[in-house]
């Protein structure tokens, strides 16, 4: 089952287009990162895939093949938005209360003991809470509605790295237990490195990269060699970016996941997800960009397992 | 960090059964509880106010009809105060503080959550205009026809009546909802609703409510005062008179016309008939359009009822927005 399935998906505001001919699927059972540069079109598509926003052209499918912002995928799917936006006036009470009206599914009992656990009181007012409590009520109140999909924008922007640790750690609880399936928008990379396991990476409203994190860092790797022999490699590489130091040439290259022949003097190590993330996001130009293959032309049923 | 054991999914229902309607009756509540007291208290001290007033006009109405007419023209601003309060902030707030987010991605629906907010909010806000409507009716009767020369329809209290009262407070709840989505701040979308409110409502006193119903035409040289006199004309042997004609002949009578007022000199011909009855004496006739006070319930219910009809339309649309609009 794919949790999103995007086709030809495309959102525009007035003239300019936030989101543009976007084919991805993303499988069930993954936390997934979506990554890219401010304006790529990361809230426009989890506001797409949670109904918030009707799209402009292609179609948006989630949960298997239920149409985003229908009554099953509403009550599958828990959201929260960037900030963690909260009735402030509210108790965190009345919040749980209100949340509870709202859905068909609440469980109470978690609600309460997580935010026992969190040391968050019942009676303060939401508005009353540091950014960290609000950010775990927001979240509390999403997984007691016990989603198949866990959709989160930005959670982590505004939280201290304490806050953004627990707040991971109340995530990853979540995935671990009950199988949840999480999708989350960050520039935040370290902090995904740790607990994603699929990238997506958005640049210029289009999907540039899309894989499981695993896959991705097996088929690329750093090539170090003199840099006067770099022009020589690059013809036969499939290089995404190029670093040049002093007399160093260091290239991301694509492989086939096969050990490629390491030319004389060069010397090739395995790269970081952070590493991987930031060359790709680097190279917005989808013309100056070597895109990331053939074999992940983003073809739903390829990148679907 | 410990975890919380979840249990497993539950089953979930193949087909979606949606979230009960009476799930909504709380959160409304909560929601909506301290608009619905501001409401109550300015309603309720407003009420108070035309009982005292009503009672006052009852025994001598001499000092209350004076102050009826003042205040009068200030109800006038209770429904656009309603509208800009209790209309406009509904969806405004949500949108402005960026809790649509939250509230309309839970399992509910956003479409549904509109109109469980709205409807309990439209029925109370015309509930309690309406209260105020027929306490205005009540307290304005003894004033009518005396010699204040109140008429019912005249533009300054017909639409502080019952119906027209209820109907156009719920109209200015209507705009100020469809003002919140469309603008998305509160307090612009509240002036928004004041100012579209005040247009419609004189619109509809000079443009509309003469032309319910076609005026009807009389000679008689005087009317009820109770009725609403839209225009009169003179003619002389079945012909019209100009009204520049007719101030010749009185000028040749030996009044003065200045402008619309017509003062009689001493020792002119007119002698002591009014200028009305002296051209009445002289083979003129007088015909006045009007509206007689017995259509005053056909006009409140006209009334009522197209603006009933609009605020349902201004409501439907906004849902509609909500349902559709790309947030």
């Amino acid at each position: 089952m794919n949790v999103i399935e995007a086709t030809g998906l495309g959102k525009r505001y007035g003239s300019t287009w936030a989101l543009r001919e976007c084919s991805l699927a993303i499988p069930a059972g993954h936390v997934v990162a979506l990554v890219g540069p401010n304006g790529a079109g990361k809230t426009t598509l989890l506001n797409l895939a949670v109904g918030l926003t009707a799209p402009s052209a292609g179609t948006v499918t989630v949960l298997g093949d239920t149409r985003a912002g229908s009554p099953a995928a509403r009550d599958g799917i828990a959201f929260v938005a960037q900030d963690a936006p909260l009735h402030k006036n509210l108790s965190v009470a009345d919040m749980l209360h209100l949340t509870r009206n709202l859905n068909l599914h609440f469980d109470q009992g978690y609600a309460e003991a997580r935010l026992a656990e969190l040391a968050i009181p019942l009676n303060r007012k939401s508005g009353k809470l540091s950014g960290g409590q609000q950010a775990q009520l927001a979240l509390t109140l999403a997984l007691s509605r016990r989603p198949q999909l866990l959709v989160l924008d930005e959670p982590m922007s505004s939280l201290d790295p304490l806050a953004r640790h627990d707040f991971m750690a109340t995530v990853m609880a979540a995935v671990a237990d009950d199988g949840v399936s999480v999708v989350l928008s960050s520039h935040a990379l370290a902090e995904l490195e740790r607990v994603a396991d699929y990238l997506v990476i958005l640049s210029n409203g289009s999907v540039q990269v899309a894989g499981e994190v695993d896959d991705l860092l097996a088929c690329h790797r750093v090539f170090s060699g003199p840099d006067a022999e770099a022009n020589r490699y690059t013809e036969h590489l499939d290089v995404v970016h190029a670093l040049h130091s002093k007399a160093q040439t260091h290239l991301l290259v694509r492989t086939d996941g096969s050990a490629d022949p390491v030319p004389p003097g060069w010397k090739t190590r395995p790269i970081s997800l952070e590493e991987l993330a930031m060359a790709y996001l680097r190279e917005p130009g989808a013309a100056s960009l070597p895109r990331p293959s053939r074999a992940w032309q983003l073809e739903p049923t390829e990148v679907a397992r | 960090m410990t975890a919380l054991t979840m249990p497993a999914h539950s089953e979930r229902d193949a087909s979606q059964r949606p979230v009960p309607w009476r799930r909504m009756a709380w959160v409304t509540w909560r929601q909506q509880r301290l608009t619905v007291a501001g409401l109550v208290t300015v309603l309720g001290a407003v009420s108070l106010y035309l009982l005292f007033i009503g009672q006052q006009a009852r025994s001598f109405s001499g000092v209350a009809g004076h102050s009826l007419t003042l205040t009068a023209a200030l109800f006038q601003v209770i429904p656009a105060l309603i509208g800009a309060f209790v209309g406009a902030p509904v969806l405004a707030k949500e949108l402005e503080t960026g809790t649509f987010r939250y509230t309309w991605t839970q399992g509910f629906g956003r479409a549904r959550w509109t109109v469980a907010t709205l409807a309990p909010l439209a029925v109370a806000v015309t509930v309690l205009a309406g209260a105020v409507g027929f306490l205005f009716s009540w307290c304005y009767s003894p004033l009518i026809g005396g010699h204040y020369g109140s008429n019912l329809l005249d533009g300054n209290t017909f639409d502080l009546h019952g119906v027209t009262f209820a109907a156009w407070t719920l109209t200015a709840f209507s705009i100020g909802v469809l003002a919140g989505i469309l603008i998305r701040r509160v307090i612009p979308a509240m002036l928004a609703t004041m100012v579209a409110w005040s247009g419609l409502a004189v619109v509809t006193g000079v443009f509309l409510r003469p032309h319910y119903e076609a005026p009807l035409v009389s000679s008689k040289p005087t009317l009820p005062s109770t009725d609403w006199v839209m225009s009169q004309w003179w003619t002389r042997g079945g012909k019209p008179v100009s009204s520049s004609a007719i101030d010749q002949v009185l000028q040749k009578a030996g009044a003065t016309v200045n402008g619309g007022s017509v003062t009689q000199s001493p020792g002119s011909a007119l002698g002591n008939m009014s200028p009305t009855q002296y051209l009445l004496h002289h083979g003129f006739t007088q015909f006045q359009s009007y509206q007689p006070a017995s259509r005053f319930w056909p006009f409140q219910w006209i009334e009522g009822g197209w603006l009933f009809a609009l605020s349902l339309l201004l409501m439907g649309t906004a849902v509609w927005l909500v349902h559709r609009r790309a947030a």
